[in-house]
């Protein structure tokens, strides 16, 4: 059942991508479709009937050298459980989603290009990779499904080839998923030098001993846990867009829109929270990366969601919504607090697949018109997308009862991020609380800000567009209809689980009892120790780690305080859109350099492009200039003016010119071999 | 069959000679003849070969299908396989049908280009089976006067330069080496490699002096070994081509024809490589021992600087040629690594890189013998036309940058697993290659193939056609499965390249200079 859950997308991939043209367009959508839905049919199968306890099955030997030893695998743990259903789910509502999105499509000649089977392709492909990164037992197979993802996000991104602008955000999200990459590929490399084992029970099992080992790496001796998580956690970087590495996310949003809710929300921008929960062994000998993960997670949150505020392309609004949120996430597996990470992964693939589906619903109506300000009054005439979108937002911004369980699933996931802040005892965690405090605020007034602008007020711009708008086909609200029951209870039904006491924490992780046993005694050794892989679970905590219980146990006022954040944010969006419609655009003038920094997204684009690109094509070509060109020719054919003529007059005044030389010179040189071995006496 | 390996060898020579025979004038049909004997000589070679790789037992790392015949001058013929280098054996004879097919399209003096290629095909095996450093010689040096021939003769514009320039840097390499051999058979007293008989030591087994010496003034640590060590390496640095001395290689790739530039990247450049573990590696552990900080550097500064100079180039096929530069630096650091996956890793990624520059230099043939200009400026959006070739250059475009699933990664991989225990510093620097690899890769196909299609020189551009996809077809299933299944090799090259580590190890544990230097020191 795991392999046809992971297979099913391949096959479907290949054969929309191979055999579309005898089957023709329609049986090939059906058919990536179809299997889709069988793999994520079974996906829930094993969620619902996975008792808590991991188990792998090996598919065949990958690489073997030494004693590296690396297979393809199915490992299934309460990670992999969640993961599979976030995948399989949002894959195959987007996949049906897109039979109606890619219905027509611009970009292309009708009749002429066949573009469908395509898109489904890639979609399954990206499907394919990303079961194989979720259900590795090892980081070289997480690395062929990271990589994996990598290249159908570049080929989605790129989708619309012919607009120079998809090439050129398709390229960049590759290369800075590099440059992330390159910091991932150096921990394996790390890992592997210091465990001799690439197996996520092997490097688990020593994770205690990598915690007190020195490794010199560079120009200085680290403690080799904290390297180790640190060069993992700079891939994690890339793949889920955090600050420094997150350029790429906003430019990605030149792929279909399906491919955003899927791709660039859901799934593989979590990738690098996966990884660090993932790596929760390591990760909680790691305290020193542990704080920078907070650090970089709680300044992302707050970041992305300043820039959002001013944005007025629907999809970038929602992108750096996405790129904030991640961010929330990562604040969670920083503190320690996996569970909640996981938990926000999975409620936040919902609601934000939802809102990009919906944003595409309203692109669709509107022609492919993106900016929010010539949208205006749609909630009328597309009264579907209207009512998905508000689930959405409300789950994004987080409603619910305060001090209750009852709430949209962004409310339960959310709370739970922000009191593990509060609760967190790294050096990072109270700066991390502030910062996500106020990233709330403003999530929840962007969010409103895009629900304000496009479905209430009057229309702006095109009025032929918004006379012909009209609600999407069925194929594309019933996915929003699912995905909006899961952004309504997915929180509710699964709080106990990721977030409740620790007993039912723990049992859902399936982690065993006894680690609480050794922490009481205060042997950091024995717990991983004592237990083999088979009986840790699917995240580990440490024996300090505390976080669960001290963040239930945090004060009233801490448990409001994103509650009231999000009403702050809520009020705001309702003054300056919908009372006083002039207030925006006051308000930028006046605040004007404030306005263009975060219009310009703090201008990092601008910096990289300075500090970083030019500088390397422009050293690129000094080196082609001076380096090989003037140094190395010239160096030697300076030489070669002096030599040529010499050898030229003792090969005599032969026409063949240079072969000539050539074989002279071997002549010459085996004569004078030969010459050696007769005058010695033969060679034996 | 004892003499398999002699009649995979000049199988292609013996068609060669009865092209050159019988093969008589220079129209249409005379051309098609000499291609299709050139076709099914080499392909009968290919098939020929596989019993080698039947035939040939993993687990052993000894030499096998061993011949051993008296030869001229009292010069011994010797030749035989072993893990290190069936595997690229088997690479010459697989893309030697497809380098022929590749040349489809040639009617300048056709018949003499398939006897240039049929004779090189000979002549690269030879290097690969030899058993005798005479035998190598003659085959090393050999090699390049075909090579010489087909950039002088079939290359482009400015191909005397690039003939010229090929000349010069290898003659000055194989002066050295020749000038080593001298000195290894004075020394050892027979210049049999392996697999010598009873009474002799073969050069593989012979120690070689290491006790400090005096040249000019500087003590040198290693002695003899390293000498030598120093002698060879120019040679084969020079043909793998290692910074800096790779400039000849652009040039010659340039203006080398389509089937040439295959060649010359797939195979002739591993010759350096399989050098270095042939020669350095085992005959010469205490100089590698000493100079082995040289080559990790050397190739960390070729995988970035070229990669670099890649980046900025506008002919497509300098793009590709820097990037094999580039490639090439991950082999020569996975060498002198010496431990199991270095050495695994520099095999894989030599073998590897045959399948995928090979694939990139025909990707560019094939808009070369449509447009004629390999200026990247001339073209752009081609993927409107083109669907099909735009699928098989993206996937050797995400080979070549290291895509897990394909046999690019393995290599690059393994290579920089094997080199982070010796050095992070050079780690660090290598897998940098990981980021500026895929950029100028993307970047030359974003240039190249995306976008509308604008220029009206290409709207009547053609995709593949069934002779090219026949050609890529073969290097794409190779590039996939062993990308997949990268035991296919390893298995094979794995117990050789045990035994050479370990062999390499336990000389080097013997080894104390330190003690040496002092005494020199004090005199």
């Amino acid at each position: 059942m795991e392999s046809i859950i992971l297979f099913a997308p391949l096959a479907g991939s290949l054969i929309a991508g191979f055999l579309w043209k005898p089957m023709g367009e329609r049986a090939a959508k059906w058919i990536s479709t179809g299997l889709l839905f069988l793999s994520c049919f079974f996906s829930w199968i094993v969620f619902f009937s996975f008792d808590g306890t991991a188990y792998t099955v090996e598919i065949a030997r990958w690489i073997e050298s030494g004693s590296l030893v690396i297979d393809w695998t199915v490992m299934v743990d309460r990670l992999t459980a969640i993961m599979l259903v976030v995948v399989t789910t949002v894959s195959a509502l987007v996949h049906l989603y897109s039979f109606g999105y890619m219905a027509h499509d611009e970009n292309f000649r009708e009749g002429e290009e066949s573009y469908r089977p395509r898109f489904f392709s890639f979609l399954s492909l990206f499907t394919f990779a990303m079961l194989m990164l979720v259900t590795a037992d090892n980081i070289v197979q997480l690395f062929f499904g990271w990589e994996g993802v990598g290249l159908a996000s570049y080929l989605l991104i790129g989708f619309y080839y012919r607009k120079p602008s998809a090439g050129a955000a398709a390229m960049k999200a590759f290369i800075v998923n590099r440059i992330g990459d390159f910091g991932f590929l150096l921990g394996i490399f790390a890992l592997f030098f210091l465990t001799d084992s690439l197996q996520f029970g092997v490097i688990f099992d020593q994770a205690p001993e990598l915690a007190q080992t020195e490794i010199s790496f560079l120009w200085g001796s680290w403690n080799a846990a904290n390297l180790c998580a640190f060069l993992l956690f700079v891939g994690a970087m890339g793949k889920s867009a955090q600050l420094f590495l997150h350029t790429w996310l906003p430019d990605a949003m030149e792929g279909p829109t399906p491919v955003s809710a899927l791709i660039h929300a859901a799934t593989m921008v979590t990738a690098g929270v996966f990884l660090v929960c993932r790596m929760s062994p390591l990760m909680e000998y790691a305290p020193e990366t542990m704080a920078f993960v907070t650090f970089i997670g709680a300044s992302t949150a707050f970041f992305a969601a300043t820039v959002g505020l001013v944005q007025t392309d629907i999809k970038r609004v929602i992108a750096y919504s996405t790129c904030s949120q991640l961010g929330y996430m990562f604040v969670a597996a920083g503190v320690g607090m996996y569970p909640a990470a996981m938990f926000h992964l999975f409620t936040h693939a919902f609601f934000k697949a939802m809102l990009f589906l919906g944003a595409g619903s309203v692109i669709t109506a509107m022609h492919h018109e993106q900016d929010m300000m010539n949208y205006g009054g749609l909630r009328r005439k597309l009264p579907l997308t209207f009512a998905a979108m508000m689930v959405g937002t409300l789950a994004i911004t987080g409603v619910g009862i305060p001090l209750t369980h009852i709430g949209f699933a962004g409310f339960l996931s959310k709370d739970a991020i922000v009191e593990s802040a509060w609760a967190g005892s790294n050096s990072m965690a109270s700066y991390a609380f502030w910062m996500l405090v106020f990233a709330a605020a403003m999530t929840s007034f962007y969010s409103w800000r895009l629900m304000f602008l496009t479905f209430y007020g009057s229309p702006r711009g095109d009025r032929h567009a918004h006379d012909h708008a009209k609600e999407s086909p069925s194929v594309m609200t019933i996915p929003l209809g699912v995905l909006g029951l899961g952004a309504v209870f997915a929180g509710m039904v699964w709080y106990g689980s990721f977030f409740g006491d620790h007993d039912k924490v723990a049992s859902f992780f399936g982690m065993p009892h006894q680690v609480e046993a050794s922490a009481a005694e205060g042997d950091a050794h024995a717990a991983p120790a004592a237990h083999g892989a088979a009986e840790r679970g699917a995240v580990f905590f440490g024996p300090d780690n505390t976080v669960l219980e001290d963040a239930h146990a945090a004060p009233v006022w801490v448990k409001l305080s994103p509650f009231v954040a999000m009403l702050l944010g809520f009020g705001l969006a309702w003054q300056m859109y919908v009372r006083r419609p002039d207030l925006p655009a006051k308000l930028a003038k006046n605040q004007a350099p404030m306005y263009q920094f975060l219009l310009n997204k703090w201008y990092f684009d601008e910096c990289y492009e300075h500090a970083v690109v030019r500088p390397t094509m422009k050293f690129g070509r000094f080196l082609w200039n001076r380096g090989d060109r003037t140094v190395i020719d010239g160096t030697v054919r300076g030489l070669a003016t002096a030599f040529i003529p010499f050898l030229s007059r003792l090969a005599g005044r032969a026409q063949s010119g240079y072969l000539f030389h050539y074989a002279f010179a071997m002549v010459l040189g085996i004569a004078v071999l030969m010459t050696w071995l007769v005058l010695s006496g033969g060679a034996e | 069959m004892d003499n398999l390996l002699s009649i995979v060898t000049f199988m292609p020579t013996l068609a060669a000679v009865i092209l050159a025979v019988f093969l008589r004038g220079d129209d249409e049909a005379a051309q098609r003849n000499a291609k299709w004997v050139a076709l099914i000589a080499s392909g009968v070679t290919f098939l020929l070969s596989l019993f080698l790789l039947t035939g040939f037992d993993a687990s052993d790392p000894s030499f096998q299908f061993v011949e051993e015949r008296d030869w001229v001058l009292g010069l011994q013929y010797r030749m035989g396989v072993d893990g290190l280098s069936v595997l690229f054996v088997m690479l010459n004879t697989f893309l030697m049908p497809l380098v022929i097919l590749s040349c489809w399209n040639v009617t300048h003096r056709t018949k003499e280009y398939m006897i240039a290629f049929l004779v090189l095909e000979t002549l690269m095996t030879g290097v690969f089976c030899a058993l005798d450093m005479v035998l190598f010689y003659l085959f090393f040096e050999g090699a390049l006067i075909p090579m010489f021939l087909i950039i002088g003769i079939w290359g482009g514009d400015r191909r005397v330069y690039a003939a010229f320039k090929f000349f010069l840097y290898t003659f000055f390499g194989s002066v050295f080496m020749l000038v080593g051999m001298v000195a290894m058979y004075i020394d050892a007293g027979t210049t049999c490699i392996a697999a010598c008989g009873p009474d002799v030591t073969g050069l593989l087994h012979h120690e070689f002096s290491s006790s400090t010496i005096t040249v000019l003034g500087t003590h040198v640590i290693g002695g003899m070994q390293t000498l030598l060590w120093l002698a060879f390496f120019i040679s084969f640095a020079v043909k793998m081509p290692m910074w800096p001395v790779h400039t000849w290689l652009p040039d010659a790739h340039v203006q080398a024809p389509t089937g040439g530039s295959i060649v010359l990247a797939a195979v002739l450049l591993k010759m350096g490589g399989y050098g270095f573990l042939r020669f350095s590696l085992p005959m010469f552990p205490i100089g590698t021992k000493m100079m082995e900080p040289l080559v990790f550097w050397i190739s960390a500064i070729a995988i970035v600087y070229t990669s670099l100079v890649a980046l900025v180039q506008t002919d497509m096929k300098k793009v590709i040629a820097y990037s094999s530069v580039a490639h090439m630096g991950y082999a020569t650091m996975g060498i002198f690594a010496a431990n199991q996956q270095g050495v695994d890793g520099a095999i894989f990624q030599m073998l590897s890189h045959g399948f995928i520059s090979g694939a990139l230099f025909l990707c560019v043939g094939v808009v070369y013998d449509r447009m004629h200009t390999r200026d990247i400026a001339a073209y752009g959006g081609l993927i409107n036309r083109m669907p099909g070739y735009a699928i098989v250059f993206m996937f050797f475009t995400m080979a070549n940058a290291g895509l897990p699933g394909t046999s690019g990664f393995i290599g690059e991989f393994l290579t920089l697993i094997g080199i982070f225990e010796d050095s992070t510093w050079v780690a660090f620097v290598a897998a940098t290659g990981v980021i500026l690899s895929a950029s100028y890769g993307l970047w030359l196909y974003k240039r190249v193939m995306l976008g509308d299609l604008i220029k009206e020189s290409l709207k009547t551009i053609s995709d593949m056609n069934t002779r090219e996809k026949a050609i890529f077809a073969p290097l794409v299933a190779l590039t996939l499965i062993l990308g997949i299944f990268p035991g296919l090799v390893t298995d094979i090259t794995g117990p050789s390249v045990e035994a050479l580590v370990a062999e390499n190890l336990a000389a080097q544990a013997n080894f104390a200079p330190g003690v040496e230097v002092a005494e020199n020191a004090s005199h």
